[in-house]
């Protein structure tokens, strides 16, 4: 079985990448936008906002992980899992022995590559532009990115299986994405919104997913994300469970 | 009756939707190697039927039993053995030929060099096609190819050949009997008489979720009691002379329809023609274009439903 595992997890990771549209909002978009406001805003450290070691680059690369992840959680996945289930894909694996179980590790495994690789797209080219700084720790910051990745996915799933189509599916995902992606904090500073609507980021996750990146981005102290983590985990359990309530083959 | 041989085993199948009774108590056996045909109209309950059969839907009530197993609780088990073509489904438009074939190969414990495989089918030169690029027949082909990978014991194939045009249909159906000819049992659905008639071993006739016959082709249509079709043209003067209760009165003879200039007479019997002929030269009538037709599986579908199957 691990072997199929394996065949499969590889296969989606060229189709995903043989999607143009995906292939841009999930390696390039972030990228694009970083090097647009690195270019209009620099990289000086700037310390009312983001502390005296600090520019606007440094602070938006792990914001914009919010925004990489929000694309393939809640437009890659519920579009192409629905469409997948809509013209008979999932039916056609169905029919093998190939466990389901597996084919959704296979398909999660696929997503968090691909949000992992925007990741790396968007430091490097951080680094190589602006010289991008840094002090947290690697480790935490990556399994930061993994427990969000996962958090936002199992939502993915669920927008998938609660909409009748992949047109459906498309719209639900960005009525939910692009309003959080600017009220979270991923899209633009949180600072620069009003204090009524910062209340509102409170109530989204993907303020959080921010919070918690950029947290351990500038300083890998777990006392200061506790809450984030916290969030995010139950996140997490709820979007699960709920996802897996609520799948469908067909 | 169950026998040894039987690889499939349906008693008392049930599936509704909702109030509509999709599959009402269908019982059937499969003999191992035979190519066990169903027909009947969309909406009779075949692809239910099927999908139950496979593991696919789970029946309301009632028996299965596939290659010793049970399809709701050996469902690995039975993917293992079997191949499946659906009536509905499809790879991801990115995915070439070659990599599904690939890619499916690896979900089996054990499966073929799928090249020979390919190339049985016509598609060895698609190998590097993405399955947007395929024409219709081809992604049938694929499917029958994917159907095929793991060597199974019995092979489903839900509408084979709906959508594709006669040539690819017939070269299809020499694909069907080799599967046989490898050893394996097939399940075929079709809505194709002619299909069901020239193809399978014996077919079953599904109609509103019930099975109303089941037997060779060939008793099928003997049973229905259909008799022959005998029919020939005449002059027009004699046309207007013709008695038909002449001809109605030779012993056999069911009924005598004129349409068209063309007379039939529906009937049965081994001196049937030789007598109408005999008929019809004491009458002086004279005839051309003789000819008779054998009643088929449509006309036994017809006789045993009241309805063509397109209705």
């Amino acid at each position: 079985m691990l072997h199929g595992l394996l065949q499969l997890y590889s296969m989606q990771i060229k189709l995903y990448l043989r999607e143009p549209v995906a292939f841009f909002f999930s390696l390039a978009y972030p990228t694009l936008l970083l090097l647009l406001f690195g270019f209009i805003y620099g990289n000086d450290p700037a310390p009312d906002f983001w502390g005296r070691n600090f520019g606007t680059v440094d602070a938006s690369v792990p914001a914009y992980a919010g925004i990489i992840i929000g694309t393939v959680a809640l437009m890659g996945i519920p579009i192409d899992t629905a469409a997948s289930r809509e013209n008979g894909v999932l039916r056609r694996y169905r029919a093998t022995p190939l466990p389901p179980a597996v084919y959704l590790i296979a398909s999660v495994l696929m997503y968090l590559t691909v949000a992992l690789l925007g990741m790396l797209v968007l430091i490097l080219a951080g680094k190589l532009v602006f010289g991008l700084r840094f002090s947290g720790s690697w480790p935490s910051v990556l399994a930061a990115f993994i427990l969000s990745a996962l958090a936002f996915y199992a939502f993915g799933y669920l927008i998938a299986s609660l909409a009748s189509s992949a047109r459906v599916a498309q719209t639900i995902g960005m009525v939910i994405f692009f309003p959080m992606m600017f009220l979270s904090g991923a899209g633009m500073p949180i600072q620069l919104l009003p204090e009524g609507l910062r209340r509102i980021s409170d109530f989204l996750p993907l303020t959080y997913v921010v919070r918690l990146i950029q947290g351990l981005w500038f300083d890998d102290a777990l006392k200061t994300v506790w809450l984030p983590v916290l969030v995010l985990v139950g996140t997490l359990i709820v979007g699960s469970v709920l996802a897996a309530r609520f799948f469908r083959w067909e | 009756m169950m026998q040894e041989q039987d690889v499939i085993i349906v008693e008392g199948l049930r599936k509704s939707y909702g109030a509509i009774k999709a599959v009402d108590n269908v019982t059937f056996q499969v003999r191992k190697n035979e190519i066990f045909g169903m027909v009947g109209p969309n909406g009779s309950g075949k692809t239910t039927t099927i999908e139950c059969i496979e593991g696919l839907r789970h029946p309301d009530e009632g028996r299965l039993n596939v290659l010793g197993l049970d399809p709701q609780h050996n469902t690995h088990e039975l993917r293992e053995r079997t191949g499946v073509q659906l009536q509905s489904s499809n790879l991801p438009n990115r995915m070439r030929v070659g990599e599904a074939m690939n890619l499916f190969s690896s979900f089996y414990r054990q499966a073929d060099d799928w090249r020979p495989l390919l190339k049985e089918l016509g598609l060895a030169d698609k190998q590097r096609a993405l399955y947007s690029q395929l024409s219709g027949g081809q992604k049938q082909r694929l499917f029958v190819a994917l159907a095929l990978i793991n060597r199974p014991e019995i092979v489903f194939l839900d509408e084979l050949t709906t959508g594709l045009d006669p040539q690819a249909r017939h070269a299809t159906w020499d694909l069907v009997r080799e599967i046989q000819g490898r050893g394996a049992t097939v399940f075929l659905t079709t809505h194709f008489m002619e299909e069901a008639e020239r193809l399978c071993d014996r077919v079953a006739i599904l109609d509103h979720g019930r099975i109303i016959a089941l037997d060779t082709p060939k008793q099928l249509v003997s049973q229905a009691g259909i008799g022959i079709r005998i029919i020939f043209k005449m002059k027009k003067q004699d046309m207007a002379a013709f008695q038909p209760a002449r001809i109605g009165a030779i012993d056999g003879v069911r009924r005598v329809e004129q349409q068209e200039g063309e007379v039939v007479v529906y009937g049965q019997g081994d001196g049937l023609i030789g007598a109408i002929i005999h008929a019809l030269e004491t009458a002086r009538v004279q005839i051309c274009n003789l000819r008779t037709e054998q009643p088929n599986l449509e006309d036994a579908f017809l006789t045993l439903t009241g309805h063509t199957i397109r209705d």
